[in-house]
């Protein structure tokens, strides 16, 4: 069953220098409960998608579903994490987590549970009542994550989440997202512009070049799970990383 | 250990301060209706502490201080979220805000007298006028101030506008209203005493007046010196209040460092 079905979906800004085409025409599907990596070198146009997809920006051609419903206004059965983790600093950790339910009004008693569950599962217990400034970066992502899944959603958004944060815990981070995925089961779109880190956590990739952003490749990752870090140095991973590189290459643009 | 010595050093710069004055002032003799000693100032305090006469007027003037700083930035906050959350109530009220703003409102005092009289009620009102703009533009700047990545995550949580208000925009605005309140409170204080000196029965602008005609210097200098503390006490207020609210602001944070260092 697809979860999300992309279909002919173009986006257009109007500067004062005339329009942009942040999209082109993009058409994809995500299978319920796969993990697909969006990736793509900055003024790609992948926020543009990221917010569309989350129903805070209209499309200007085409559609985007989700479950079978268009996404026309922000959905309650999507969770988003962002580039920032964009925790609220008045709110604890646990208050930060149950801000979806408090929103949606979905009554904190039952979900006290679900949330100490989820902050057991990014490792996270024993910083509940601590405020967000308390926290390192890694950990302050990790709530924002926790945060993503407490309303339980159809699907899982996430906006080059571990951009901001050092390499070491970049990687630690991908390992547990891929834990805390291959334990949940979500949909997932990650956007990235790291192809490394594409490949690595993804089951497919999407290549999306710029001006306008459109997907030129569709790369289906065929290593096994779980994924250790090791990966990355298998004979079979550079290929990977290699094809979509030279897609970027060919069109003459130098990003990671 | 330091913080001992830097409390020892306070207090032996301002007593030396203190003696160097009352020596130059002794040495020099310089008449006490032009710069009164120490001595005389403190004897000025006792006599008018020990008459009953400053607490009369000290509590008129609080009175006045805490009623037009409720009053204005109560009416400040109100407004300041009304032309903030409103583009219509922005479009036709801003203007007339801007002009008011850059009015000296201590210039309205004999106007206000002119209106509601020599009582309690015009220092009030003129308290109020003077603590309300801080509020109102405070208020305003920080509920148009939430951060965009922030509003983004709650649209995308698919909240009304009530709750981004409730959620978002109000505490993220209370930084900015915490500081109005700091300024509106001095400058209610500021307020009254101008309305006293343009006409009151009681208060201790009325009291510097009254003895500014009868060349008391050293009266005023002591009522002077009760206002700084009420100044310095009412802002105290304000900080407390502040840091309870506040606990989880950077600058809040920042501000209890340095006066870790500075202790």
């Amino acid at each position: 069953m697809e979860a999300i079905a992309v279909n002919d979906l173009s986006k257009l800004y109007s500067t004062r220098d005339g329009t942009v085409q942040a999209l082109q025409q993009i058409s994809f599907s995500v299978s319920e409960g796969e993990f697909v990596a969006v990736v793509g070198p900055s003024g790609c146009g992948k926020s543009t998608l990221l917010k569309i997809l989350a129903g805070i920006l209209p499309p200007s051609r085409g559609e985007a579903r989700l479950r079978g419903t268009p996404i026309t206004t922000p959905r309650r059965d999507i969770g988003v994490v962002f580039q920032s983790p964009v925790l609220l600093p008045w709110r604890n950790v646990l208050d930060n987590v149950l801000l979806p339910i408090d929103v949606q009004r979905l009554g904190r008693g039952g979900h006290l549970k679900i949330a100490m569950d989820l902050l057991s599962l990014v490792e996270l217990v024993g910083f509940e009542r601590r405020y967000p400034w308390e926290l390192s970066g890694g950990m302050q992502q990790r709530v924002a994550i926790t945060r993503a899944l407490i309303h339980d959603p159809a699907m899982l958004l996430m906006d080059e989440p571990f951009g901001a944060l050092d390499a070491m815990t970049r990687e630690q981070m991908n390992l547990e997202l891929q834990r805390i995925w291959l334990e949940r089961k979500k949909t997932v779109l990650f956007i990235t512009h790291s192809i490394p880190e594409a490949v690595f956590l993804a089951d497919r990739v999407l290549v999306l070049t710029p001006r306008p952003g459109r997907i030129i490749d569709d790369v289906q990752v065929k290593i096994p799970r779980p994924r250790a870090l090791e990966v990355m140095n298998f004979p079979e991973f550079a290929p990977y990383v290699h094809s979509i590189r030279r897609q970027f290459d060919a069109k003459g643009m130098i990003d990671s | 250990m330091k913080s001992l010595r830097n409390v020892a050093l306070t207090i032996l710069l301002f007593c030396s301060s203190i003696i160097a004055w009352e020596l130059i002032v002794r040495i020099f003799e310089v008449p006490t209706f032009i710069f009164p000693a120490p001595s005389k100032v403190a004897m000025a305090l006792w006599r008018g502490f020990a008459s009953g006469l400053y607490q009369k007027h000290l509590s008129h003037t609080l009175l006045e201080t805490v009623l037009g700083f409720l009053l204005g930035s109560a009416l400040g906050f109100f407004l300041g979220t009304a032309v903030a959350l409103n583009r219509y109530v922005e479009y036709f009220f801003y203007p007339y805000i801007v002009m008011f703003q850059s009015l000296p409102k201590v210039a309205l005092a004999p106007l206000i007298v002119v209106w509601f009289g020599l009582g309690l009620k015009s220092q009030v009102i003129n308290a109020a006028l003077v603590a309300f703009f801080p509020l109102l533009v405070n208020t305003m700047v920080g509920l148009k101030s939430a951060d965009e990545d922030r509003l983004n995550l709650m649209r995308s949580l698919a909240a009304s506008e009530s709750q981004i208000f409730w959620m978002l925009r109000l505490p993220n605005a209370l930084p900015f209203v915490m500081a109005g309140l700091d300024v509106a409170m001095i400058f209610a204080l500021i307020g009254a005493i101008v309305a006293e000196f343009v006409g009151a029965r009681a208060g201790l602008g009325m009291l510097i007046q009254s003895m500014n005609f009868n060349m008391d210097v050293s009266g005023q200098f002591s009522v002077l010196l009760i206002l700084s503390v009420v100044g310095l006490l009412l802002n105290r207020c304000i900080l407390l209040i502040r840091r309870r609210i506040l606990f989880w602001d950077p600058s809040e944070k920042e501000r209890l460092e340095r006066e870790r260092i500075a202790l």
